[in-house]
């Protein structure tokens, strides 16, 4: 990522959310991503994730370019290469939570019963193996993160991007699902997390500094490239 | 993401609010069941209506003398025309009364036509019991009467008196026949009827014109030549063009069909309205869904959903929606008609075609009030949708 910015229009006055913010990722590197609140912190998430385009500057994932894609090969790419998951989980509320792992997979074509298979295992690799068919009104905040990890991680994509991941659960539970993300990058998950918590970036290899959409504190490796 | 998925996905979204969709989907049924039962009271109506007229009799054509154009007809008018045209087969003449009838104790008012010995060919009559009248009885002017069925049961109890005296206005007549029922036919019973000879029916009457001649045609093919044969004979006979009116069975069936089919179409179009309304409706609550589930578009996006996966999940709850309530409209509109067509007395007239075009234009309505609201989800940008609350 090179010379990204990124601003919007918020009641008619200009928001400069990132001002020329590079940083590469490497594969296969565990990422923290600090600062207050309106740092920009989400926006450059949601440019890492292919959610959003910067303004100016250049995103490559995987050496390709993003800004040119269309909005199909965008998806494509976030079905496939991304997995994200959410401080307040947003998993589908009528969905149970094999069918919440599935979605996914869905939109990638796999047929039901290779669907079904896959998003089980997954979810019995992070200890819901006896949650399947539970809906997620009915699972406790941890259990619900666990479940949107699964459907993050089930299409095995190359990054998992979260926002403020332990943002909603106490400490313990904030434990177990950073105790996961570790494991996932032991395994060679590229992880980005955004985070408020010093205890989250210590699970990080690296931890960068955002403020006024400015990075600071970048201790960035230059001139290595990203995946 | 292959079709039954996203079927698979629009149901559920349709199952989480029950109620609404019940509604939605109400509007939708009240819709296409007025348009089948509509459209079916108006087929079962006009084909009634098309049976009645086919009941007169077969490749019939009617002469009625206009009188004040100076028609007349008399009844060797009709042996005339059965000599120089060619196209016909029979033909019959006839005058028609009201009187009372009188049977023992028993009176009855009924309708006494003075007919010839071709009346059944002609009409599609059939003789019971007995026989029909026969050319000496119109030349000997014999008082011979046969009786249709609902006379012999308001007059005889029943019974046919067979070989026995009648009395009609008094003057005693013998029952040499009896027809089979045969049913009603332009809104007529055709079997409250007595057929005398047409000679005796004139002298009761005091005239020697007849009021209608009944002809037949060989066949249906040549109807409409020997029509056009009659109206030139005519023409040539009184110097002008309506003094006899010719109509055939034929005109006065696309007549009547014409005004049954426009009467069906415009019902239909009625229906059609509420069929609209109800797709406004779709499209109100589609809209209003696309609101509220506006977060739920945006994590599906995010889990790599593209704007066509979005587009065909609204797009299908639409259809869903509306071909569910088609289907469930088909079969009220039909047992409505059915109720309807048996409180009118003819029979349910819905066809396939009635059905089939119900589904199609349901699903149609679904289709095309679905477009915008589905478009407006699969064009909403993830990341405003994942902030949305």
């Amino acid at each position: 990522m090179e010379g990204v910015s990124k601003s919007y229009y918020l009641g008619g006055t200009e928001v400069r959310a990132l001002q020329d913010v590079a940083l590469h990722v490497r594969a296969g590197e565990f990422l923290a991503v600090m600062g207050p609140s309106g740092s920009g912190k989400s926006t450059l998430l949601n440019i890492v994730g292919c959610l959003d385009g910067p303004s100016a500057g250049t995103y490559r994932l995987a050496g390709e370019e993003v800004a040119g894609l269309g909005g199909d090969m965008l998806a494509r790419i976030r079905n496939r290469q991304l997995g994200f998951v959410f401080q307040t989980f947003n998993l589908l509320p009528r969905l149970n939570a094999v069918e919440n792992v599935e979605v996914p997979l869905l939109y990638r074509g796999l047929p039901g019963r290779e669907r079904r298979r896959l998003a089980e295992e997954t979810l019995s690799l992070l200890g819901l193996g006896d949650r399947l068919r539970h809906f997620p009104t009915t699972l406790s905040g941890g259990e619900q993160q666990r479940v949107a990890i699964a459907r993050a991680i089930v299409g095995q994509p190359a990054v998992l991007l979260a926002d403020e991941p332990t943002g909603n659960l106490d400490s313990v539970r904030g434990k177990e699902i950073m105790d996961i993300f570790r494991d996932l990058n032991v395994k060679g998950m590229t992880v980005v997390t955004i985070t408020h918590d010093a205890e989250v970036a210590r699970y990080a290899h690296r931890t960068v500094r955002l403020r006024d959409g400015r990075l600071v504190d970048g201790r960035d490796d230059a001139g290595r490239l990203g995946q | 993401m292959n079709f039954w998925e996203s079927v698979r996905v629009a149901w559920r979204g349709l199952a989480a609010n029950k109620l609404r969709s019940a509604l939605t989907m109400l509007g939708i049924v009240i819709g296409v069941a007025a348009v089948v039962a509509m459209v079916g009271v108006g087929q079962g109506a006009s084909r009634l209506v098309s049976s009645q007229i086919e009941g007169l009799g077969s490749n019939l054509i009617l002469l009625t003398p206009m009188r004040f154009e100076g028609g007349r007809l008399y009844a060797r008018d009709a042996e005339d025309l059965l000599q120089r045209v060619p196209t016909i087969s029979a033909a019959v003449p006839s005058v028609t009364m009201r009187e009372t009838t009188g049977w023992q104790s028993t009176t009855y008012e009924t309708s006494v036509q003075g007919v010839t010995a071709d009346l059944p060919a002609v009409r599609n009559y059939r003789v019971a019991l007995g026989r029909f009248l026969v050319a000496q009885d119109v030349a000997s002017r014999r008082k011979v009467a046969v009786l249709g069925q609902t006379v012999v049961k308001e007059l005889c109890g029943g019974t046919a008196p067979l070989g026995r005296e009648i009395s009609i206005r008094g003057e005693p007549f013998t029952v040499v026949g009896v027809l089979a029922s045969k049913g009603s036919s332009m809104g007529n019973d055709d079997d409250d009827v007595i057929f005398i000879p047409v000679s005796v029916a004139q002298r009761m009457k005091g005239t020697n014109e007849v009021e209608m001649i009944f002809l037949q045609a060989k066949s249906g093919d040549v109807a409409a030549l020997a029509v056009g044969h009659l109206r030139a004979i005519f023409r040539a006979k009184f110097q002008r063009e309506d003094a006899i009116q010719v109509t055939s069975q034929d005109e006065i069936l696309s007549a009547v069909s014409t005004t049954t089919r426009t009467f069906t179409i415009m019902l239909g179009a009625i229906a059609g309205i509420s069929l609209l309304v109800g797709g406004v409706g779709i499209m109100n609550i589609m809209l209003v869904s696309v609101t509220e589930r506006t977060r739920e578009i945006g994590i599906r996006k995010a889990l790599g959903a593209r704007s066509r996966d979005i587009l065909a999940q609204f797009l299908i709850e639409a259809v869903v929606l509306s071909v569910t309530g088609g289907m469930v409209g088909i079969i009220i509109g039909e047992v409505g008609a059915s109720l309807l067509s048996r409180l009118g007395g003819w029979s349910s007239g819905i066809s396939l075609s009635t059905i089939a075009i119900a589904f199609i234009f349901s699903a149609g309505v679904g289709l095309f009030f679905g477009v915008f609201p589905a478009n407006r989800a699969a064009g909403l940008a993830p990341i405003e949708s994942l902030r949305h609350e």
